[in-house]
This record gives C-alpha cells, structure tokens and sequence, in this order.
C-alpha cells in the first residue's frame, strides 16, 4: 500500500464535512488517523458496539444495516467522502447500525479525540456535521412517513 | 528430617534473653572467654611497653646507677646485660620498637576479633527476629506493620553488631589497662597513683545520673523513628488514598511535625551526651594539676625522680585514653541496652507460636482424613465475638460451600480450620487431633488456603505457582547458620553479591504435586492452568515474551520451525498474505522503519537507536558511498517541516506529541530554528547534520504515508544495505540484532519472531488474522506448552501488580490446586471473578478434586447444586446447614 497523504488531504478537501477546514488541519487529521482497508464482507463496526472512532470512505462501498426482528434490514449505502459512525462518537452511545463493505473499502479511522477536537475547534466543521445530521434526520422522517403512509394504504 | 535444621532449633530454642548481656553471653560466652584470655595475654606487653620508655631515660640516657654494668630490673628480676651504654641505648629502643608492634599486632587481632564475633551475632539475631515474624500470630499483624518491623532489623539492630563484640571485651581491656596503668602509677609513687584517681569516685557518681535523662531521650528517639517510617509505609501503600483526598499537605505536615519531634529529641540528646564529654574531660584535666603542684614538690624535694614524674605523666596520659574509653563504652552499654529492650519487647508478643510448629518437620507427613469437627469461639481483642459456639463437623473429603455474607465470620472460619489463626475457645480436629497441635509442616502441605487477596511474590508466574512445593529435599538445610559461618571467616565477596546462593539446594517437591521430573511438573502445571482458567492468559504472556536464544535454544528452534510454517501458509493465502510485510534481505519493507531497512535488524543497544544510528561513523560512510547523505538531509528537512506544520500549534502537553511527532515538543522550537540557519544559506553543522538525518531513518513509509521515500530512494537504501551486510562494520555487529531467516531475534517477542516481519499497516483485523493464524500453527506444532512455559516465566511484578486482579486470585487458587492437598480451602478466593468464570471455576475444580476435601468460601451462591454440603452462616454463627437442595430455599431467601 503505498499511499501519500497529500491524496487523502486532496480527498479530504473535497468531503463536505471538511472543505472549509484549513489545509494546516486536514494534514494533521490525515496524519494521526491510520488508513484502513476492509475487504468485501469484513465489518467495520457492529450495531450494538462502543464506538471510539468514526471512519471516513476514501473508496469503494459499504452498506449499513440494522438489525431488524426479521434479521438484516439494510438501511443505506455509503461510498466515497461519506462519514460513517460519528454519531456513537458524539453522543457516547453504542452503534446505531452495522457498516459492513461491500467492495474493497478503504477508509480513513478518525479517532474518537481527534473528531471531538476539530469540532470544537472549527465552528464550521461543528455545521458541517449538524447539516449532515439534520439531512439524515429529514430522510429518515421521509422514509417513516413514506412507511406511514403504506400502512395507512394498506 | 535434615539433621541439620533439627539441631539448630534445640541449639537456639528461640528465646529472646531479656538483657542484651545475657544474650551476647549465651550465643558467644566462648568466644568472649577467648577474647578475655587473649586481653590477659596481652598486658604484660602492654606493661613493657609502658615500661621501656622510663628505662631508656633513667638507665641509658640519664644512667642514675652510675656506670656500668648496665642492667634492668622487670617483673622483679634483675637482668644485667653487661653492655656499654650506647649498646645498651640501642637494645632498649629496639626492645621498644619490638613492643610497639606486639602492642599493635594484638589491638589489630583484637579489633578484627571483635567485629567478626559482632557480625556473627547481629546475623544471628537479625535470623531470630525475622523467625519470630514468621511466629506472630496473625492478629498481631493487625498492631505491627512492616513499617515499624522492617527498620528494626534492617538498621536498628546495626549498632548491637557493633557493641556485641566490644561487650565483655572493651570493659575488660580498658579496665584492665587502667588497672594496669593505675598500678604502674602507684608503684612508682603511692601518693601521686591516689592522686590520679581521686577524682574518679566523682565521675562515677555522676555520670549515670546524667545518663538515665539521655537513655530516656534514646528510647523516644527509638519509638519516634519507628512512627516516622511506619508513616512513610503507610503513605506508600496507601498512595492512591493520599491523592484521591488530596491529603498531600495533610501529610506532609504531619510528616513535618514527626521531624521537629526526633530533630528536638535528637539535639535534647547529644546536647546531653556532650555535656557528659564535657564533664568528663574537665574532670580529667583537673588531675594533672596534681601532678604538677605535687609532683613537681616532690621531685623538687628529691623524693621522686624526675624520670618517675616524666613517666607518671606519659602514664596518665595513658589512663585518660582508657578512661574515656570505658565512658564511651558505658554510655553505648546504655544505649544499646534500651535498643535491645524495646526490640525485644516489639518481638515478643503474647501467644507467639512455638517454633516446633512452625520448623520441626515429621520424618512422615500423614495424609488428612476422617472428620473434621469444629466447636470454636473466636473473639478479637476487644472481647467482641466473631464467631459465636460455632459446631461443624464434616468429612474432610466432602465438598462444602459456605455462605454468608461480609460480617458473618465465615472467613474466619475458613481461616480456622486452614489453622492460619486459632480458637480462643474450644478446638478444632481431624480424626480426632487437635490442629492447634499440628505442626506447620502438616498443616501447610495437606491443607491449602487461599484468600480473597492471595499475595504473589516478585518472581515469576511458575515460581509462584510451585510456592507452595517448596519444602527442602535436597542438599543442606539453609537454616544451618554454623555451617555458612566457617566461610565467613574471610568473606567470599560472590556470597555477598548473589543472596541466592543459599538457595542452591532444590526446594521444588515435586512429590508433593504427585509428579516426578521437571517435565511431569510442567504438564501438571498446564493441566491446573486450565482448571483455573489461566491458560490461555499465560499462553498470550508467552507470546510476547522474549527469550534469550542461547540458554532456550530449543524454544527457540522451534519459533524458527513455527515461523517456517507460517511463511508456507502466507504463499498459499493470498487475502492473510495482505496483513503481512515479511523481512526479505533483497526487498525493501515498507512497514519497517528506514533505520530498520538500513540495517535490516534490531539495535540492540541506544547507540544504534533513532538518533544514535545518524551519529555511527560506519553508517553514515555507507550513506556517503549509496548517495543518501544528501537524500537524507534533503527528506529531513521535508519532515522537519511538516512536523513543524502540524504539530506547532498544539499545547505542549498534547497526546498527538507522544503519538504522532518525530520531534518532541521541546524539540520542536530547535528544529525550527536548524531550519531558519538552512534557509539562511548557512552551512549545516555536524550536530545538524545528525539531528536531521535521524528523522528520515525513523519513517515507516506504509505508515506515516509522507510519500518521501520513493522507489528510488528504497533501491538506494537497498544497495546500503547490502554494502552493510557484506561488509559488517565490527561495531555494528554487535549492536544490532539481524533479521536472518534462521536466526531467532532476543530482541523481539516470540509472535514477531514466529512473524519475521512487520503486520501491514491498514488491513483491519489484520493482526488479529495473523495472530489466529499463530495460534493454529503452535497448536498445530504442538508448542502451545512451549509457550506457556514460556509465560509461566514470565515476572509478576512487585505484589503481582504486573497482574490483574483476577490473574493474581488464579495464580493463588492454582498454587493450592498444585500442591494436592487433603483441603482444600478457597476462602472468597473466586469472588473477584465473573459469574461465568467463577462457575466454570467451581465445576472444574469439583470434578478434578473428586472424594477429595473442599471448602469453599463464597460471597454469593454459585452452582451450589454441585456441592456435597452447604453452610449458611449468620452474625458469627452457623445458620443453617444441610444438602443443597434442602438449602436452596434458605439460600434463596437471604435474597442474593
């Protein structure tokens, strides 16, 4: 694996998450997270789990699950500059859902202090991460309606 | 059993005599009468030699006889030489040399006699009193602690060495000598001897009314240090205490205030002490002023030659030195006989145990059987009971739990029947003896005990399992003290050095574990490893263990055989393969550091580590011939930079530092500067050159992913290498530890031998793969005892704090199993466990120990159905008892 992180910063730059953050930063976040690659099949985390770090996709796909009383509900796919596990790190709570790779995954972990650390620091990064929140938040209240108003149909 | 032992109990009795006087008597009256004989022996020289120097200036010098023939009258006989007088002058003063070297030979003969008879005794009671520790009853360790005990016999006994040999002796010698001196004085004239002794009634008289005010002070200074040092214990054991309340200050003032009180006793003291000096010389100077006022009269008078005056006087001069001598004697006699008091009485509790029980070992040790009955009451010092008329009475191969919760005593109870402490009412039996009558050597060997804290000592794993096997089979007994001491005549500076030497004899019985042979004890050992769930904790301890290759060359072939079988699995699985770098002599190794591919090994040693490494002059040639010099500073510049980027507004303190960096934090202003010289167009200095060249050569390009090592610059590194390997500088070979294919490496663990590589950075779940991969293989080699022997020796640390917890309480618990004993009791001994692993635990431990006696002590009930008997305990009493299932209603009820 031979990887400079000049590819990840330029990968970083263009994740939503981190485009106001400045190069000095994204460098040192590049440098103090470790680069994981999951091949197909491999878990990256478990539902359930204590997180201590959230994983950004460098590339490839992954799919996140849940697990449901039928078994596994696959919820939604994650690819390329998608952040993934940031809300056990922000809230202390277990995983929400399970990430599992679908190709080859190769991801950027960014530790648990390290996140913390640029939020509190970078109001803008702070924003980034309630946008994206409140994105997922206005989805999910989509997709339950959409469910709702199956029911209601059926 | 060894003759030996047996006889050293019968010759010491263990009996503190009251009065140090008596005790030096006892142990050394021999050797004490000898030293008397020798003193005796040597008088008449030191006579001469007092004699001599008047008869040089009377009869050579002065020649008061008028002429010859010369002559001398000594001891009353008249020796006439019938020399001329030069002649004569010559012969006295060679007599005189000769008796100042006999005076000197015996005062060295003497001193050295005296402090080897000091030294043997201090060793002696230093024994005695660390025996009489092993003797305290166990609730006297509740009003002793270490704190005041370890002083006592490491620096307290100190000066009793000292005195020991000067006990009978000095008083004796300077007694004797001032007798002598006395006499001579008297001799040569009644009135001036009196003279001279006038004044001693005075001091004698004096003086030990002065003394008893400074012995008083002696043993509150005595007491005051012992306070002072069970208070530095107490803070060190109970440190995290200290912080957590934040009573530093507390401490430290309470500290203080201990000071001030041993600085005012100690100055009240020698203030003492030295106005007794003080007192003592006055009165001593008073007594020349006699022999100036009436000697000089006299021999004014003619009734006193001036030779007598001249001679009384260097006599007197004489006595002072004796006399003062004898004072200080008295005034250490004092001191040393309060230290020796207070030691004694420290040491001498009430109910010690006789040491018959504790030493005397049976020439057969029974096996335990039949019934164990219990009619005890127990109380602690205070009258209160813990145990109240508690009957029990079960057979010894009976498997029982004991239930009950913190106060109901059942763990005193368990500590009474294990015989650790003992009734203070009615008795306990097997097979209808009493236990309190047991010997140690029974009760030790056939029962085993293990608490809720088991103790591990600072050894390693295996030696604190087979700690309960360590009874003497071979060789000599240590505890023969008269046999070492032969040696101790001129002391062997090895014996002193290594204190194991008298460990020499094997103590491991491993009869006692029912095994033969070093090989039947290991399987033993891994067969109590599992039992108690430990194998697999210790396997892992093996495996990141090193070993030193020379002395286990074996463990270490088969690492090789093990990392052979690996690299076949790794070319037959492509996706394992991934999560590995393996060490290859012609391939660069990305997950390697430069340093690492440079040297292709370990530094061994700091001068080939990080920056060490820039500085070796082979190196840096090698560097020179390959072309990298520049390469090198160029890329350390590059990561100076970016170090200097990202780290330089982080805190000082900030983790990333400690993480991430190559330059520390307080490095990091330095290299800014280093940089600023550079781009000034300054030459870079030497100290520079080394500073920057050590930063490339601590990259991992795999990673810190900088991308500054291209492929290129690997081939160059390469070649270095291979210029290296050939051409072995010598100081590099010695410190570097080589990745050579066959070779195992001392400097790394067993897995990353068995590896020969490095785990590729970001493959998730890589390392767990190859560790997996590992295990497969020493299974599949069958060496997983090789590596568990290998944890077994692994250091437990001080208290085991190596440890966890529950480690320590299994290596406790498989202690007992191991030595196979009649009972076995585990008195909470599990409690620390998780619920699974205590059942487990209890299931494994019944089945291996079937017909065999158990108590089990436990908190809450676990797998009670497995149980032969279950005891309900209740404030201080037995509750309730009878079969599990007619207990488990009762048991249900106390609501666990």
């Amino acid at each position: 694996m031979d990887t400079d992180i000049n590819e990840e910063v330029a990968l970083l730059r263009k994740t939503p998450l981190f485009e106001n953050v400045e190069l000095a930063k994204l460098k040192l976040l590049a440098f103090t997270s470790e680069r994981l690659i999951f091949q197909p099949g491999q878990v990256v985390f478990k539902q359930g789990e204590l997180g201590d770090a959230a994983y950004l996709i460098l590339n490839g796909e992954a799919r996140v699950t849940v697990e449901g009383p039928s078994g596994e509900l696959e919820l939604a796919r994650v690819r390329e500059q998608e952040i993934v596990g940031e809300i056990a790190i922000l809230c202390d709570a277990p995983r929400i859902a399970t990430i599992i790779a679908e190709t080859e995954l190769n991801t950027l972990r960014i530790s648990k202090d390290l996140f913390l650390s640029l939020i509190e620091e970078f109001p803008k990064v702070a924003i980034q991460v309630i946008r994206e929140l409140a994105r997922r938040l206005q989805s999910s209240n989509l997709q339950l309606q959409s469910i709702k108003a199956k029911r209601t149909d059926g | 059993m060894i003759v030996g032992e047996k006889n050293f109990s019968v010759r010491l009795n263990y009996y503190m005599e009251p009065s140090i006087f008596k005790y030096v008597f006892r142990h050394s009256s021999k050797q004490q009468l000898f030293l008397v004989l020798v003193i005796i022996f040597y008088y008449p020289f030191l006579y001469i030699s007092l004699e001599l120097p008047k008869l040089i200036v009377n009869k050579a010098i002065e020649n008061d006889d008028g002429g010859p023939p010369f002559g001398f009258n000594i001891f009353g006989f008249d020796i006439q030489s019938g020399l001329e007088q030069i002649t004569f002058l010559v012969v006295l003063s060679v007599m005189y040399l000769g008796a100042v070297f006999i005076n000197g030979g015996f005062k060295y003969y003497i001193n050295v006699y005296k402090g080897r008879m000091g030294e043997r005794l201090l060793r002696l009671l230093r024994y005695q009193l660390y025996n009489r520790i092993l003797r305290f009853p166990l609730p006297q360790f509740r009003k002793v602690s270490q704190g005041e005990l370890i002083p006592i016999i490491t620096a307290e006994v100190e000066p009793l060495g000292g005195f020991i040999g000067t006990a009978f002796a000095d008083p004796l010698f300077f007694g004797g000598q001032l007798v002598i001196i006395i006499t001579f004085i008297v001799f040569q004239d009644p009135v001036l001897g009196v003279a001279a002794i006038s004044l001693y009634p005075l001091q004698v008289y004096l003086i030990p009314r002065l003394q008893r005010k400074v012995n008083e002070l002696a043993k509150a200074r005595v007491l005051n240090v012992r306070r002072l040092s069970d208070h530095i214990s107490e803070s060190v054991s109970g440190i995290i205490e200290v912080h957590s309340h934040n009573a530093s200050q507390y401490e430290l003032a309470k500290f203080a205030s201990r000071l001030a009180r041993i600085y005012d006793i100690r100055y009240e003291l020698f203030r003492r002490k030295f106005f007794i000096k003080f007192l003592n010389n006055f009165i001593d100077k008073l007594t020349p002023f006699f022999f100036f006022s009436i000697g000089g009269y006299l021999v004014i008078q003619g009734e006193l030659t001036f030779g007598a005056l001249v001679a009384v006087l260097a006599a007197y001069k004489e006595l002072a030195a004796p006399w003062k001598e004898l004072l200080s004697w008295y005034q250490q006699k004092e001191d040393i006989r309060i230290k020796y008091q207070q030691i004694v009485e420290q040491f001498d509790p009430p109910n010690i145990t006789k040491p018959e029980l504790i030493l005397e070992v049976p020439p057969k040790i029974p096996n335990l059987q039949g019934d164990i009955v219990a009619n005890v009451s127990l109380f602690d010092e205070n009258g209160v009971f813990i145990l109240k008329d508690t009957s029990l009475n079960i057979a010894l191969n009976q498997h029982v739990a004991v239930l009950g919760n913190v106060e109901s005593g059942k763990s005193e109870l368990a500590m009474l029947l294990a015989r650790l402490i003992t009734p203070s009412h009615g008795k306990i039996t097997i097979d209808g003896q009493d236990t309190a009558l047991m010997p140690e050597a029974i009760t030790g060997r056939r029962i085993a005990y293990a608490g809720p804290n088991g103790h591990l000592n600072s050894c390693s794993i295996h030696e604190n399992l087979v700690y309960g096997l360590n009874h003497i089979t071979t060789g000599s007994s240590v505890l023969d003290l008269h046999k070492t001491k032969k040696s101790s005549g001129a002391v062997k500076t090895h014996s002193s050095a290594s204190p194991d030497c008298l460990f020499e004899p094997d103590w491991i019985d491993r009869s006692a574990a029912g095994v033969v042979g070093r090989e039947e004890l290991h399987a033993r050992i891994l067969e109590v490893l599992k039992e108690v769930q430990l194998d697999r904790e210790v396997y892992k301890i093996g495996l990141h263990e090193k070993i030193n290759p020379i002395h286990q060359s074996d463990i270490a072939d088969k690492m090789i055989i093990a990392r052979k079988v690996l690299h076949e699995r790794l070319r037959s699985n492509a996706n394992l393969a991934k999560s590995v770098e393996l060490f290859d002599k012609d391939l660069y190794n990305l997950n390697a550091t430069v340093g690492e591919n440079l040297l292709f090994g370990t530094p061994l040693n700091h001068q080939f580590k990080a920056e060490g490494i820039a500085e070796q002059e082979c190196v840096r040639a090698v560097l020179d011939d390959h072309g990298l010099t520049d390469v090198f500073l160029e890329i350390g510049k590059k990561v100076a930079e970016t170090m200097i980027e990202l780290f330089s507004d982080l805190p000082p303190e900030h983790e990333f530092f400690q993480s991430y960096s190559f330059i520390s934090s307080e490095q990091l202003p330095n290299f800014e500067q280093l940089l600023a010289r550079i781009a000034r167009g300054n030459i870079i200095q030497e100290k520079d050159r080394v500073k920057l060249l050590s930063l490339p050569l601590q990259l991992a390009p795999a990673r810190h992913r900088l991308g500054m090592i291209t492929k290129e610059i690997q081939t160059q590194i390469l070649s270095a290498r291979h210029a290296l390997l050939n051409d072995m500088p010598a100081e590099l070979a010695g410190g570097v530890a080589f990745f050579e294919e066959e070779r195992f490496n001392p400097e790394v663990s067993l897995q990353e031998n068995i590896l020969f590589g490095k785990l590729a950075h970001g493959f998730a779940a890589g390392e767990e793969q190859i560790g997996n991969a590992i295990t497969e293989i020493i299974d599949e080699l069958d060496l997983r005892g090789t590596v568990i022997s290998v944890g077994l020796g692994s250091q437990v640390g001080v208290g085991g704090a190596l440890l966890s917890g529950a480690q320590r309480q299994k290596i406790s618990i498989g202690r007992c199993i191991i030595k196979n004993p009649d009972l076995l009791i585990l008195d909470g001994a599990s409690d620390t466990l998780d619920k699974k692993s205590q059942e487990e635990m209890i299931e494994k431990i019944l089945l291996s120990r079937s017909g065999r006696g158990i108590i089990w002590v436990m908190n809450r009930p676990h797998r009670i159905d497995l149980f032969d008997h279950v005891v309900l305990m209740k404030n201080g009493s037995i509750a309730r008892q009878g079969s599990p299932d007619s207990m488990v209603k009762y048991v249900k009820g106390e609501g666990w």
